[in-house]
C-alpha cells in the first residue's frame, strides 16, 4: 500500500493545475463569484477549452476522442477542476448519453453524435423520470408507436434538468405496453426541436429555474434514433445508473466546500465578537464535518484502486452516493448557520443589474437558497433510501 | 397540574382556524406575497375587527382581553399552521410587552391603536456584527438637550416596512459586548435620518436594513432607564423566542400532516411510498418531534414569568431543541415528497422554508445551548 502518487502522476497533476490556472476563464470566475446566474453560453466556454485540449470526457476511449486515462489519472484530473473550482462539465452528454452510444449504438450513431457531444455543439438532457414514474422508473408510461420508420411519442416527462437549454434528449419510453415493465421499454434519442415538444420550467425552492417538465404529443421520432434494441432500453438505463452514480461522492468540490466554509467562519463572528472559527461549538462541527470527508475519501479511493484492478464500480458506488451527498448537504448547513441573520433576505428580489446591490454580505446572498436547493441530491440520482434498498439486497443479500 | 385550555382560549384557536382555512389557504398567501408591499393589508384589519384578536395580550384596562401568553402561545401556533406573514409577534408579543413594563401614558396611547389595528410594531436590536447577543451593539444614542440623536446600522427588522414604530435598542455607553448602556427607544417609522431598504426574506415576510443618520427623537423616545435596558431587553427576546417555538410548533404540525397525505397517496413500485418501513418510521420520527416541540413550547410559555434565570433556561431549552427538530422534519418533510418537495409548487416547499428561517430566529440552538451551558456554570459557582 502506497498513499503518494508516482511522479509521473504527480507531474501530470503540475500539468493539469497549470492549465486550468492559464486557461479558465476570468469572466466565468468573476460570475461564479459574484454569484451571477450562469447563461448556456457561460457553460459552453468553458467547455470548449477542455475540448481543445482533448480532455473533456475523461472516460470516454481513447478511440472515441477520450484522452485514455487511468481511474488515477482521471480521479487527479477531477480534484484539480473541483479544487480551482472551475464550472462542473454538465452530465448529460459526456457522462450519460456518450458512454450508452459508444456502448450500445450502431456505427451512424457514433459517428453522428459523439463528435458533437464532445464539441458541445449538441446539448442534451435526461427524460427518464415521469409525475408518476420516479424511484419506480420502470412504471414509467411515456408511449412510442411505431409506424413505419418512425416512432409517434405521446407522455410526459419531468424533472428533465436544463431542458430550456436542451439541442437533444435521451428518453425512456414504452414501445411494448403488453409486457413487463423493464421488457417494454427503449431508449430513443429524441431531437428538442422536434414539432409536439413544449417544455416549462418549474421552479425550485430557491428561486432557481432548474428543472422542467417536457411534454411530447405526437412527436415523430425516426426509428434509426433508436439506441440498442427495441424493448431493450432498460439495459442501456441500468448502465447509464452505474455510470451516473461514479464521481457522485463529490469528494473534491466538498474540499472546496468545506474551505468556503471555513473562509466565511473566520469572517463571521460569535455571539462573542471572536471569528466563528474560534468558537469552540461550530469549529468542533467542521472538525466532525472533515472526518466524514476524509473517511469518504479513502472509501471512494479504495473503490478507486479496486477498479483499477478490473473490478468495475458495483454496488458499492451507493455507499459513496449517500455520504457524498450527506456531506454535501452538511456544508450548506453550515454556511446556513453560519451567516446568521443575512440568511433570511431573499436577495432574487434584487434582480441582477438594478441599482441596488442585495443585503448583507456576499457570502450570504446564497446560504438559505443553496441550503434549500442541495436537499436535491439525497432525491436524485436514484434517491438515498434507494441506495440503501440496492446495498442492502446487492451487498448484505437480504 | 393543568395543561387545559379556557374555553375562551379554545375559541380563540377554532375561530383562527376557522379564519386561515377561508380566507388564508396557500395560494391566497402566495397572491398576498406578490402584491405591493408584500401583504394584503385587510387581513391585519380583519384581525382587529372581525376576529378581535389583537388585544389577547393586553389587560381590560387598556380594552384588551385580560389574556397573556397562552393566547399568545395558542396564536402563535394558529399562525404558523398557516405560515403566516403577519406581524403578531413583533406587535403584540414584542411591542405590546414593552409597552406594558414602560406603563404610563405611552402605554395607553399606544396599546389601544395596537388592538385596533392602526399601531404596527418591528423589533430593531440584531446588528450586522451582533449574531444573537442583543448586548454586542454599536448603534449610539447620544442625548441631544431636546431629545436624542441616533446613528448606527440596525439588520434585518422583521416586518419594519409595514411598521409604524420600530422599537431600537442603541448604546447610550460603553462598547459592543458590554452590558451597560444599552437603552431602548421607541421610534416612529419615518423620522428623519433613516434610511430604509426593504425586502422580502426567504420565507416570505417583508423586513428592513434600517440605517440612522443623526436621526433625532424626543426625549420621551428612552423606554425605561438610560443604559439600563438589557433585562428588558432579554425578557422581550425569550418572549419573542417562545412565541417562535409555538409558532414552529404549528408549522411542523402541519408540514407533517401535509407530508403523511402526501405519503398515503403517493404511489410508487405498485404502493404507496407509506407502506416502506422507512418512510413509516420516518413519519413516526417526525410525529415525535411535532410532540416534543408542542411541549417545549408549553413549558417555555408557562415560565415566562419565572425570574430571569429561569425564565432563560426554560427558554433556551426550548428554543434548543425546537431548532433542531424543525431542521429534522423539515428535511425529513421534503425527503419524504422526492423531487416535488423541492418546488415552490407544493406548500411542504413553503413550510419548510418557513422552519428554515425558524430554527435561527431569536438565535439558533447553538446560542441557546451556550446561554445553558453559561447558566449551569453559574449555578456550579
Ligand atoms: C433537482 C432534480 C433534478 C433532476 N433531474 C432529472 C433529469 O434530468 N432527468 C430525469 O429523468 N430525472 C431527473 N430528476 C428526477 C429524479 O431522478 C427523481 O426525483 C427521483 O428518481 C425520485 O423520484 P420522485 O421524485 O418521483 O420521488 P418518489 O419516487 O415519489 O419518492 C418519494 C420518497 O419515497 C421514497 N421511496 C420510493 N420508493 C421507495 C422504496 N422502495 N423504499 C423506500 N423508500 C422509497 C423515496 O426515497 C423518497 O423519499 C431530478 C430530480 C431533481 C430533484
Amino acid at each position: 500500500m502506497d498513499l503518494a502518487f508516482s511522479p509521473a502522476e504527480r507531474a501530470f497533476q503540475e500539468e493539469v493545475r497549470a492549465f486550468i490556472a492559464e486557461n479558465y476563464p476570468a469572466e466565468l470566475r468573476g460570475k461564479q463569484e459574484e454569484g451571477e446566474e450562469l447563461a448556456k453560453e457561460d457553460y459552453l466556454k468553458w467547455h470548449r477549452i477542455l475540448h481543445a485540449k482533448g480532455w473533456v470526457a475523461p472516460a470516454w476511449p481513447k478511440e472515441y476522442g477520450g484522452p485514455g486515462w487511468t481511474a488515477t489519472q482521471r480521479y487527479i484530473f477531477s480534484e484539480e477542476l473541483a479544487r480551482a473550482d472551475t464550472l462542473p462539465i454538465l452530465p448529460f452528454g459526456i457522462n450519460m448519453v456518450g458512454p450508452v452510444i459508444y456502448t450500445f449504438g450502431t456505427a451512424e450513431q457514433k459517428a453522428r453524435f459523439l463528435p458533437r457531444i464532445l464539441s458541445g455543439e449538441d446539448w442534451w438532457c435526461q427524460g427518464y423520470s415521469e409525475p408518476g414514474a420516479g424511484s419506480d422508473l420502470a412504471s414509467l408510461r411515456t408511449r412510442a408507436e411505431r409506424v413505419g420508420d418512425h416512432y409517434i411519442v405521446n407522455g410526459q416527462k419531468t424533472w428533465t434538468t436544463l431542458a430550456q437549454h436542451a439541442d437533444w434528449g435521451f428518453f425512456l419510453v414504452r414501445t411494448d405496453p403488453a409486457a413487463k415493465p423493464q421488457e417494454g421499454i427503449s431508449f430513443l434519442l429524441i431531437d428538442m426541436k422536434s414539432p409536439g415538444i413544449t417544455v416549462r420550467p418549474i421552479i425550485t425552492l430557491g428561486g432557481e429555474h432548474e428543472v422542467n417538465e417536457v411534454w411530447l404529443e405526437n412527436v415523430k421520432v425516426p426509428v434509426e434514433n433508436r439506441v440498442f434494441e427495441e424493448n431493450r432500453g432498460w439495459t442501456c438505463a441500468k448502465f447509464l445508473l452505474a455510470h451516473e452514480r461514479t464521481g457522485i461522492a463529490g469528494v473534491a468540490r466538498s474540499k472546496r466546500g468545506i474551505e468556503r466554509l471555513k473562509s466565511i467562519a473566520r469572517i463571521e463572528t460569535d455571539d462573542d465578537g471572536r471569528p466563528l472559527l474560534h468558537n469552540p461549538f461550530f469549529r468542533r462541527k467542521v472538525a466532525d464535518l472533515e472526518c466524514d470527508l476524509t473517511a469518504l475519501e479513502f472509501t471512494e479511493l479504495r473503490t478507486l484502486a479496486g477498479e483499477a484492478a478490473g473490478r468495475g464500480p458495483g454496488p458499492e458506488s451507493s455507499l459513496l452516493k449517500v455520504k457524498g451527498t450527506e456531506i454535501q448537504q452538511r456544508i450548506t448547513e453550515l454556511v446556513l448557520e453560519a451567516v446568521g441573520h443575512y440568511a433570511a433576505p431573499y436577495f432574487r428580489a434584487f434582480p441582477e443589474g438594478s441599482n441596488e446591490y442585495p443585503i448583507g454580505p456576499a457570502h450570504a446572498h446564497r446560504a438559505a437558497p443553496t441550503y434549500f436547493n442541495m436537499r436535491k441530491t439525497s432525491i436524485y440520482g436514484g434517491s438515498n433510501e434507494i441506495q440503501r434498498n440496492i446495498i442492502a439486497k446487492m451487498v448484505l443479500g437480504l | 397540574m393543568d395543561f387545559g385550555f379556557t374555553e375562551t382560549q379554545t375559541m380563540l384557536r377554532e375561530q383562527l382556524a376557522r379564519f386561515f382555512r377561508e380566507r388564508y389557504d396557500f395560494d391566497t398567501r402566495q397572491k398576498m406575497l406578490a402584491r405591493e408591499g408584500g401583504r394584503d393589508p385587510a387581513v391585519w384589519k380583519a384581525f382587529a375587527e372581525e376576529l378581535g384578536i389583537l388585544g389577547a395580550g393586553f389587560p381590560e384596562s387598556l380594552g384588551g382581553l385580560g389574556g397573556g401568553a397562552v393566547e399568545h402561545m395558542v396564536i402563535m401556533e394558529e399562525l404558523g399552521r398557516a405560515i403566516a406573514i403577519e406581524p403578531y409577534l413583533d406587535t403584540c408579543v414584542i411591542g405590546g410587552h414593552a409597552l406594558l413594563a414602560a406603563s404610563g401614558p405611552l402605554a395607553e396611547s399606544l396599546v389601544p391603536g395596537i388592538i385596533a389595528g392602526d399601531v404596527i410594531m418591528a423589533f430593531a436590536w440584531a446588528e450586522p456584527k451582533s449574531r444573537y447577543n442583543p448586548a454586542r451593539i454599536a448603534t449610539r444614542a447620544s442625548a441631544d438637550g431636546a431629545g436624542w440623536t441616533l446613528d448606527g446600522h440596525k439588520a434585518v427588522v422583521l416586518a419594519a416596512p409595514w411598521a409604524t414604530h420600530w422599537l431600537v435598542t442603541a448604546r447610550t455607553s460603553g462598547s459592543p459586548g458590554d452590558r451597560d448602556g444599552v437603552s431602548l427607544f421607541l421610534v416612529e417609522a419615518g423620522v428623519p435620518g433613516v434610511t430604509r431598504r426593504d425586502y422580502p426574506t426567504v420565507d416570505g415576510i417583508m423586513a428592513s436594513e434600517l440605517y440612522f443618520e443623526r436621526s433625532r427623537v424626543g426625549p420621551h423616545a428612552l423606554l425605561g432607564r438610560e443604559g439600563e435596558a438589557l433585562p428588558l431587553v432579554e425578557e422581550l427576546l425569550d418572549r419573542a423566542a417562545a412565541a417562535t417555538c409555538a409558532e414552529a410548533a404549528g408549522t411542523m404540525r402541519r408540514l407533517h400532516e401535509l407530508t403523511l397525505d402526501y405519503a398515503k397517496q403517493r404511489v410508487q413500485f405498485g404502493q404507496p411510498i407509506s407502506r416502506f418501513q422507512v418512510i413509516q418510521h420516518r413519519l413516526v420520527d417526525m410525529l415525535m418531534e411535532v410532540e416534543q416541540a408542542v411541549s417545549m413550547a408549553y413549558q417555555a410559555t408557562l415560565r415566562l414569568d419565572l425570574p430571569a434565570p429561569e425564565r432563560a433556561r426554560a427558554v433556551s431549552q426550548a428554543k434548543a431543541k425546537i431548532a433542531k427538530g424543525a431542521r429534522f422534519l423539515g428535511q425529513a418533510a421534503v425527503q419524504t415528497h422526492g423531487g416535488i418537495g423541492i418546488t415552490n409548487e407544493l406548500a411542504a416547499g413553503h413550510y419548510f422554508k418557513r422552519l428554515t428561517m425558524l430554527e435561527s430566529r431569536y438565535g439558533d440552538q447553538d446560542h441557546h445551548l451556550a446561554r445553558l451551558e453559561a447558566l449551569m456554570m453559574a449555578e456550579a459557582a
